[in-house]
């Protein structure tokens, strides 16, 4: 039995893909997450002022496409309670339509609505940034090697390149982006944003918050899966015991051993 | 006397593990049943504003809420009145006109039958009310079953009135 | 069945059983005489059969919401992520579902290949448990496309791509494959409409699995025929399903770690960018379980014999029992075996290893000497090592410690036809 244990653990070792990463860049800043682990869960304010920082700051260019303003008052999230989220939702302005005369309008969003992209579309954004395409949010904790502690790592990696290093125009130096080169300047300084609960704003504060809140995102059933996943493994280990007592006894009946 | 006990042990495992087994499968396949329930986002859409101020006395409505299509009919004098005289007793599912339409001129209702779940045609039927063309069932200007297979009256929805000219569905 | 001397004890049991003789096939399966000296290694069968079934249960559920169409597929995954009830659940132990599925192929294939499982008379099963292993390939292939990410894209791309290495006509077959000039759309819905039918014929395979291998019965640790049922033999309930329960139990256990606590880690980032057909990802890799193959692939310099040495990685597999010309079944009683099938097995380990590094430097020359010795190991080891091996003595029975057992049926003294 142990060996067929260690077999398993040793095959997906061997084979797994994100364990035997092929480039590396510099080592990640690992600031540690209080989603991570067994019982890991989000900081409930950090998810509030996280918001704030992307609503603030990202929000600018990034968009949320797979997110609904009412997933912020849900469970599991920044739960902001449904009178805040109605309120945050009705600063956004959608267009709905079409009327009963065909035509669309323009009405405040409410919380069904999905998060309103700062740009029309994909190709609008790319042309105001120069090119480059701020990607969706949604899932950007999953979508790059190294989750959360990447994110943070770029967001916390803006330095002066080297002497002699060439970079064109709209181009930043980053430690942590792969060669080094980044289309997107600094979006962070200090007290950019001012925290309701006097949080100091700083850029370790800001990046902290907004990547909690970018995890969170990419996986709003996070909590509920570390519930569910502890009483899972806990009644997997008792019943895996009673099966192999009663294994044990059935087994008795000859006096072959299992 | 030890055989018996080591008999009683051996039950107690096998009925432990049975019960177990059964509430492990049973919480195993709560979410294979409970997929199938309105999601999130469907339960999200759960109200529908609709500009009434264009309908002329009379005139009726329909849109669609929750996939279900929603009468909204402007009612005339005569039609209220109709609607008010009838002896509560005559009718086989008893609701004062009062009571379904708040305000005496509108009529918001759910435009299902409640027999096997056809729309109702307007100014059709046997009490000028709806006529159900599938299987029969007359409705009244205050959308009561009056004749035929449904059981009961067509299901007023929750609804406000926002202001003078838009109704909130839900 | 051939037990037709079954008779159900009630009255209606006994009308319909001679209608539809279903109770005699029940019968058949709970006293089907297994050897009792199986080890766990044997319960991988069990194993597969739930993963299956857990894989048809899940996959029919995430078809309710999924959406196959290019512009929706990404879109309508975070909605089973985010909205549906419990969806993110069902999604992950789908995803992780495939993986711990390959896991207990590979271990159940690698049992066989120890213990000689697929010799005479048992070449059926085996040659029918390969055509499963390939179309759980193709089903996790097409499976892998439908979220429309990134790596879904590319990985089709790549894939479909090497039926354009077949001579002549391989630039027609790929556009017919893909029902345009690139993937799109219509590759996206053929391949969904096929992810969807493919398990089931899996499972009527599995079915032809079972009967086949209930024809001869199981073989065992010391590759023996036994005479059924016998002291070497326990009926197949209670005694085996409640061993292939508690395996099934700890497997379970592993599952859920990988879907509860790491249900991303076997799975690669890019995924979940949606596809984009102008910007291939930096590092393309396929699943792990596919890691071997695609090893074989890149390792030979000339697209269409990359294409045949893959292709023949999978067959050499099918010809296997004739390849392997030893009387002796289990590697227990083969010395010079045990020690080559080790080899491979870390042979096939390193593929897997080489399988996710770029195609270049040291990683290139050991993917060709891994795959050299891979060929190796069948083609050439194999046939010869049966002609000259010393092989110890085989005992008579499992019981009985009396040399002079045979793997050769006609002249085992107590086969006993069971079906």
């Amino acid at each position: 039995m142990k060996k067929i244990l260690k077999f398993t653990v040793f095959i997906f070792l061997c084979f797994n893909s994100n364990l035997i990463s092929a480039e590396q860049s510099a080592d990640l800043l690992k600031p540690g997450w209080s989603f991570k682990g067994f019982f890991g869960k989000f900081d409930r304010s950090s998810l509030q002022r996280g918001y704030q920082v992307y609503n603030e700051v990202c929000a600018a260019c990034h968009s949320l496409n797979y997110l609904s303003y009412r997933n912020l008052s849900e469970k599991g999230g920044p739960e902001f309670s449904e009178e805040q989220v109605k309120i945050i939702a009705s600063q956004f302005t959608v267009i709905d339509g079409p009327n009963s005369e065909g035509e669309m309008f323009e009405r405040p969003a409410r919380p069904s609505d999905k998060f309103v992209s700062p740009y029309a579309n994909k190709q609008a954004s790319i042309a105001a940034n120069g090119g480059a395409y701020p990607p969706d949010m949604s899932v950007l904790v999953k979508a790059r090697k190294g989750g959360a502690d990447y994110i943070y790592s770029v967001l916390m990696g803006y330095q002066d390149p080297p002497a002699n290093y060439e970079l064109d125009d709209g181009v930043y130096y980053n430690t942590y982006m792969v060669g080094n080169k980044i289309k997107m300047s600094n979006p962070l300084m200090n007290d950019l944003v001012e925290y309701a609960d006097g949080t100091p704003a700083t850029v370790e504060q800001m990046s902290k918050d907004v990547v909690t809140f970018l995890a969170w995102t990419a996986e709003p059933h996070l909590e509920s899966r570390h519930k569910m996943g502890f009483r899972a493994i806990v009644y997997l280990i008792i019943i895996t015991i009673l099966v192999y007592f009663s294994m044990k006894k059935i087994w008795s009946r000859i006096e072959t051993e299992v | 006397m030890s055989e018996q006990k080591k008999g009683k042990r051996r039950d107690f495992i096998f009925t432990a593990s049975y019960a177990l087994g059964a509430v492990g499968v049973g919480a195993a396949i709560w979410p294979l049943i409970d997929q199938m329930n309105p999601d999130a986002s469907v339960k999200a859409l759960a109200s529908t504003e609709v500009d009434v101020s264009r309908i002329e006395r009379g005139q009726s409505i329909t849109v669609l809420w929750r996939g279900k299509p929603v009468f909204i009919k402007r009612r005339t004098e005569e039609e209220i009145e109709k609607a008010r005289q009838v002896n509560l007793e005559e009718l086989p599912d008893p609701e004062k006109d009062e009571d379904r339409a708040k305000n005496p001129e509108w009529l918001v209702m759910l435009g299902m039958c409640t027999h096997l779940g056809c729309v109702p045609l307007g100014d059709k039927g046997e009490y000028g009310g709806w006529f159900c063309p599938c299987h029969g069932s007359h409705y009244d200007t205050s959308g009561r079953i009056r004749k035929g297979p449904a059981p009961t009256n067509l299901e007023i929805p929750k609804y406000e009135f926002i202001n003078d000219n838009t109704i909130k569905i839900g | 069945m051939s037990d037709h001397s079954y008779t159900p004890d009630s009255k209606l049991g006994k009308w319909f059983n001679d209608r539809l003789p279903l109770l005699t096939l029940s019968k058949h399966l709970q006293d089907y005489p297994t050897p009792k000296n199986l080890n766990y290694w044997w319960t991988f069968g069990g194993i597969l059969t739930f993963c299956l079934i857990t894989q048809i249960v899940t996959g029919l559920i995430l078809a309710m919401h999924y959406v196959a169409h290019a512009d929706m597929a990404f879109e309508s995954v975070e909605h089973i992520m985010r909205n549906v009830n419990y969806g993110w659940l069902i999604r992950y132990v789908h995803a992780n579902g495939a993986s711990m599925f390959f896991l207990a192929v590979y271990i159940h294939i690698f049992r066989s290949l120890y213990y000689g499982s697929y010799k005479s008379p048992r070449e059926v099963i085996w040659i029918i448990g390969m055509i499963i292993y390939i179309l759980m390939m193709a089903a996790a292939f097409m499976g892998y496309v439908l979220p429309w990410g990134q790596m879904s894209f590319w990985g089709a791309t790549v894939i479909t791509n090497l039926f354009s290495a077949i001579p002549l006509v391989g630039d027609s077959i790929t556009t017919w494959l893909w029902g345009g000039y690139a993937v799109d759309n219509p590759t996206l819905t053929r391949f969904f409409s096929l992810h969807y039918l493919i398990p089931f014929l899996i499972l009527g395979l599995v079915i032809l699995h079972i009967w086949a291998l209930h024809v001869p019965g199981n073989n065992n640790p010391i590759g023996i025929d036994l005479k059924k049922p016998s002291k070497d033999t326990v009926p197949f309930h209670p005694y085996i399903v409640i061993k292939d329960l508690f395996a099934l139990l700890i497997f379970l256990i592993i599952f859920a770690f990988f879907v509860f606590y790491s249900p991303n880690i076997l799975g690669h980032a890019d995924n979940y960018i949606e596809a984009n057909p102008m910007v291939t990802p930096a590092h393309i890799v396929p699943e792990w379980y596919l890691l071997p193959f695609y090893a074989i692939l890149r390792s030979i310099p000339d697209k269409l014999l990359g294409v045949i040495a893959m292709f023949a990685a999978i067959f050499v597999l099918v010809i296997l029992p004739w390849l392997d010309t030893s009387k002796v079944r289990s590697a227990v009683f083969r010395p010079l075996y045990k020690q080559f099938y080790w080899f491979l097995v870390l042979d096939v380990i390193v593929l897997g290893y080489v399988g996710a590094m770029p195609a270049e430097g040291i990683y290139l020359l050991v993917a060709r000497v891994a795959t050299a010795y891979y060929f190796a190991h069948f083609l050439i080891i194999l046939p010869i090592l049966g002609k000259k091996e010393k092989t110890l003595e085989v005992p008579i029975s499992i019981t009985d410690p009396v040399f002079g057992g045979s793997s050769d049926p006609s002249l085992a003294k107590n086969t006993n036809k069971e079906i």
